[in-house]
């Protein structure tokens, strides 16, 4: 048993559609509750007041934007070392669930700085970085889009995620090198100094968790969509030769 | 409801947005398998009409 063998696109639908209804179900209980227990069932902040509960939304959906990339940098280097078509597929589909869980980072870091830091944004290391980051999901998107050749695709949009993978570790670890900017430090981290409270932490660990198992359902579902597509091609392909 | 004070509209306007588009994106990434799914069974009955 070997983790290659997924490379198999059979093996990757079968297992795929086997996990699925499960990771889905989980992603979908995980996402809901913790919203509901952030939303209703904690205290207000005594310095942020309500706005405490931006929190269970906007933490899990930026670091998931800044994941989604790290996923598709190795799903993308798999591509360009082994030349697995699935590797390449998997990184294609998981762009644009990426791009949208990085526009809800930036928006609702925005709804959020208003009140708080008395703007809507700041040029600060960690916010420009994470919109460079939101660019790039845009440029790797309209590349796929713009190339005939799904192999070229692949190859092109590989290097990009390459070249993007340095403003996704900077959006994640801006504060490490530059300690400058409006944006706080972590929010969940291992060390208890820097930490949030408890009583928020716990629905956040939820929603970050429940955010992860939504990222991995639609990654999933959208890969087995877009392995279809590729066999669609060939079919199509294969009549006009006929 | 929780009072949500003087920042209600943050907050309710923070949660409006990520459900639109969270529901947007799962909705897309459906109409798209159907589509791709339905095109796939075509090409395969003209392909094979008696599978």
């Amino acid at each position: 048993m070997s983790i290659w063998e997924y490379a198999n696109p059979r093996k990757f639908m079968a297992t795929s559609g086997a996990l699925l209804p499960w990771v889905s179900a989980l992603a979908a209980i995980l996402v809901i509750g913790g919203l509901v227990w952030g939303f209703f069932f904690t205290p207000d902040d005594f310095r942020m007041g309500s706005t405490v509960k931006v929190i269970y939304i906007h933490v899990p959906a930026a670091i998931m934007g800044s994941s989604a990339w790290f996923m598709m940098l190795v799903t993308s280097l798999i591509w360009l070392i082994r030349r697995h078509h699935v590797s390449a597929l998997a990184a294609k589909a998981a762009a644009p669930v990426g791009m949208v869980f990085t526009l809800i980072g930036l928006i609702t870091g925005a709804i959020w700085g208003q009140p708080m830091w008395g703007t809507w944004w700041e040029w600060d290391p960690r916010l420009t970085a994470f919109l460079v980051l939101f660019l790039f999901y845009l440029g790797y998107m309209a590349l796929w889009e713009a190339i005939e050749n799904p192999d070229a695709a692949a190859d092109l949009t590989a290097v990009l995620c390459l070249v993007g993978t340095v403003f996704a570790v900077i959006s994640r670890y801006a504060l490490l090198f530059w300690n400058q900017g409006l944006h706080q430090g972590a929010s969940l981290s291992m060390d208890a100094q820097e930490n949030v409270a408890d009583v928020f932490a716990y629905p956040l660990w939820t929603c970050v968790i429940g955010f992860l198992f939504l990222f991995v359902a639609l990654v999933l579902y959208r890969t087995r969509t877009e392995i279809r597509a590729r066999r669609l091609r060939a079919l199509i392909q294969r009549e006009r030769m006929a | 409801m929780p009072d949500l004070g003087r920042y209600a509209t943050e907050v309710l306007s923070a949660y409006a947005v990520t459900l639109l588009l969270l529901v947007g994106l799962i909705a897309a990434s459906v109409w798209k398998a159907r589509k791709v799914l339905r095109q796939l069974r075509e090409a395969e009955n003209r392909r094979d009409p008696s599978a």
